[in-house]
């Protein structure tokens, strides 16, 4: 894909009417509302959405009311993508008979990190192997926090869940936070991107060049869930900055497999000594509150030694200067 | 039935007598993964797609979940969908069979009957779909390749009428039906066109205040497949009830409309009454059992025996006054189960009927046969000995044992 020209000022996207509406049941300080009506100001024309069980399809359709200003469609928990198949196929058909209104419609499926890492895996492989033209956005709060904050494929190492509690034996989630963005680029999609809403310009510019692309585009979003993290429902947007600043959750993009760090990444890759310690989006975290307990010291630095070594990865995927790599490496 | 059409007879095993009518049936979408013994029924339509036969959008799914899925997808996107498994695929949708009638998409799917595991098993018989009495779908079963072929384009029809609009699935028994070849009479493509006409879709009022096709449209913003909270939910599933009623009626409709253009009925629709009005003893049963059984009923009734057959072609909705007006009057009926429902005293089609039966005047005897689990054969012999029992029930005015298992090792 050529590079796309962002033409959307501030004031387009402000006056652009909003298409996720307010009147939603979503908790104070609520990442994943705020991350939808950015990526509804990322439409392009006519869109139909579809969108898997979970807090965002909950909160936003108790019937007879919904806070959806265009076609919206939900089926169950694990088949966001394979609603978009057949939406998608729907309208492929229709249009071949002369039945389709529109020259063409965009298909966004929306899924929570649930729906998408765990039960809802085998839909999108499937779907994006088969080239289905979408749209997929996962909000990512790292754990099913509509069913009372379990853990998910998603949630991070270390962090406690009511089905991962940290316990006088067990200090919360014994296993990594699945790769799922470089699981979807290993399909060999034409677009995969990372995104956090505090970088709210970059999110919108990679939800359009998911829809723009032909095919099928994977947009991976950090959104953060006061209820389920135990955070202050005003530090919501601080903790989807702190956590791109220290590198756990670094925005790139991947198009056509080649990948390329984004800008508010881009300036740890240049400037190392930017780059902030990981305690710094740990601390007043209260699903990490044990982490800095004198006995869980160890499993801190594991946490900031695996956060390096993936940014490091990351670099070289992005054909970065790895400054801070060590010497000794000659491969 | 003055304006029957000329028909091609062609000779299709009942999967391609599935293929072929899904083919002419002007559907949009097909979504399906396969299984044993539904396959054929994918890869001939597989094989229209490639060589450019039909229009529709082909969806090769990775699992049958995901099949059902993009079909209800398609379907409220205002589609023409399509699907056929069986057994485990089928059980694998289960979840999906209730958001499809829940969300009254029309999807029609055939299924070739096929034992569930364990033990794994390849071969006929009922459990599948049976195991899906509840999901608000439409169940008709087919007695030979000729019906299967009928049956699926009267599907389309069913299920999309406005009155109706819930999900049908059209049943032919695995390999007795799916593998083998029948002649079968086929309607010209434009006749089957004009019969199904194009998909008529319902206005409803949208959130806008507007009325608006019921779809998935840019124009016409909708929420479909909202959450209802206790307040709400129970009058869909009641909505759902009266769509289920309406449908006994549109069956009885449009096999009558289909016998005019092709000069083929199924009884009426619903039930088919084999030597059944002056019947003392009768049996109840489903499928390509019928055919069978209709040559032993020829066979006793030469011998002075005064047997009847009941063949039920719609299972659901259950045609309940058809049922006890066709069965009131005779002295013992024979229900036939090709499944089990395991510590339920009997077969699920027993249960049926027998519960019909209540409410009749004089309630006759009614007795349960389980047969032909996993394909095991049920010979002529065996389904015979059937009606010598009923006649020993009458004689004896007594039932030893209501449920039997016939052609079983014990």
């Amino acid at each position: 894909m050529t590079k796309q020209e962002w033409k959307f000022t501030t004031k387009d996207i402000a006056e652009k009417p909003d298409l996720f509406l307010s009147g939603h049941r979503a908790c104070a300080g609520c990442a994943p509302t705020t991350v939808l009506r950015l990526i509804m100001k990322a439409t392009r024309g006519p869109t139909i959405v579809t969108q898997a069980t979970g807090c965002m399809e909950v909160i936003s359709s108790i019937y007879p009311y919904t806070s959806w200003a265009m076609p919206w469609l939900h089926t169950a928990f694990e088949t966001a993508a394979a609603n978009a198949s057949g939406i998608e196929a729907a309208l492929k058909a229709l249009k071949r008979k002369g039945q389709l209104k529109h020259e063409h419609v965009d298909v966004i499926a929306i899924a929570g990190d649930g729906g998408t890492y765990d039960i809802g895996l085998q839909a999108l492989s499937g779907a994006v192997e088969r080239g289905h033209d979408f749209l997929f956005v996962l909000y990512d709060n790292e754990a099913y926090m509509n069913t009372g904050i379990q853990r998910s494929g998603g949630t991070p190492l270390g962090a406690a869940t009511t089905t991962s509690p940290a316990g006088t034996v067990i200090p919360g989630k014994l296993e990594h936070k699945k790769p799922i963005a470089e699981i979807m680029v290993a399909h060999e999609m034409p677009y995969v991107a990372t995104a956090s809403p505090y970088y709210w310009r970059d999110l919108i510019a990679k939800a359009r060049k998911g829809l723009e692309v032909e095919g099928p585009a994977f947009l991976h979003v950090f959104a953060p869930c006061p209820r389920g993290w135990r955070t202050e429902p005003a530090k919501t947007i601080e903790y989807s900055r702190l956590a791109v600043e220290t590198c756990v959750f670094p925005l790139w993009e991947a198009v056509d497999g080649k990948y390329s760090l984004s800008i508010p990444s881009m300036v740890f890759a240049r400037a190392p000594e930017k780059k902030k310690p990981v305690t710094e989006y740990l601390k007043g975290q209260g699903r990490f509150r044990h982490l800095f307990m004198p006995q869980n010291k160890a499993l801190l630095e594991t946490i900031q030694r695996l956060t390096d070594e993936k940014w490091l990865k990351l670099l070289k995927k992005c054909g970065e200067a790895t400054v801070s790599e060590p010497a000794s490496s000659s491969s | 039935m003055g304006s029957v059409v000329k028909q091609v007879r062609m000779a299709l095993s009942g999967d391609e007598a599935v293929a072929y009518a899904v083919k002419q049936s002007d559907v949009d979408v097909v979504a399906a993964y396969p299984i044993t013994p539904q396959t054929i029924i994918v890869e001939r339509f597989s094989e229209y797609v490639a060589n450019g036969e039909v229009p529709t959008e082909f969806v090769c799914t990775e699992s049958e979940h995901s099949a059902l899925t993009a079909c209800l997808a398609a379907s409220v996107t205002g589609a023409r969908a399509f699907t056929a498994t069986a057994s485990a695929g089928l059980a694998l949708m289960h979840e999906m069979l209730f958001v499809t009638s829940g969300c009254r998409a029309p999807v029609v799917m055939a299924i070739a009957n096929r034992a569930l595991s364990a033990p794994l098993n390849i071969h006929g018989d009922h459990s599948d779909s049976m195991a899906q009495r509840d999901s608000g779908w439409i169940q008709l079963y087919a007695e030979n390749a000729q019906e299967v072929y009928d049956s699926i384009i009267q599907a389309f029809r069913i299920a999309e009428d406005t009155n109706v609009l819930l999900p049908v699935m059209v049943g032919l028994d695995g390999f007795t039906l799916s593998h083998t070849l029948e002649n079968v009479d086929t309607l010209p493509d434009d006749v089957v066109k004009q019969f199904i006409g194009s998909r008529k879709i319902p206005k409803v009022l949208t959130h806008e205040g507007k009325m608006a096709p019921f779809k998935l449209d840019p124009d016409n913003p909708m929420t479909m497949g909202p959450i209802a909270l206790p307040n709400y939910y129970f009058e869909f599933k009641r909505q759902q009830e009266e769509a289920m009623k309406n449908a006994l009626s549109v069956i009885k409709k449009v096999n009558n409309e289909y016998a005019k253009i092709s000069g083929r009925s199924y009884g009426n629709g619903l039930i088919e009454q084999y030597c059944l009005e002056d019947a003392e003893v009768a049996a109840v049963c489903l499928g390509s059992t019928a055919g069978t059984m209709k040559t032993i009923v020829d066979e006793l009734r030469a011998e002075g025996v005064k047997a009847g057959l009941l063949r039920l072609r719609t299972f659901r909705p259950l045609p309940v006054e058809d049922l006890r007006s066709a069965l009131c009057n005779v002295k013992a009926v024979a229900v036939m189960d090709k499944c089990m429902s395991f510590g339920g005293n009997g077969g699920p089609v027993f249960h049926e009927i027998r519960h019909v039966l209540y409410d009749a005047d004089v309630q006759p005897y009614v007795v349960n046969y389980i047969y032909g689990l996993g394909g095991r054969d049920t010979s002529p012999r065996e389904l015979r000995s059937i009606y010598s029992d009923l006649q020993r029930i009458v004689a004896k005015k007594r039932v030893e044992t209501p449920i039997q298992y016939l052609g079983l090792r014990e």
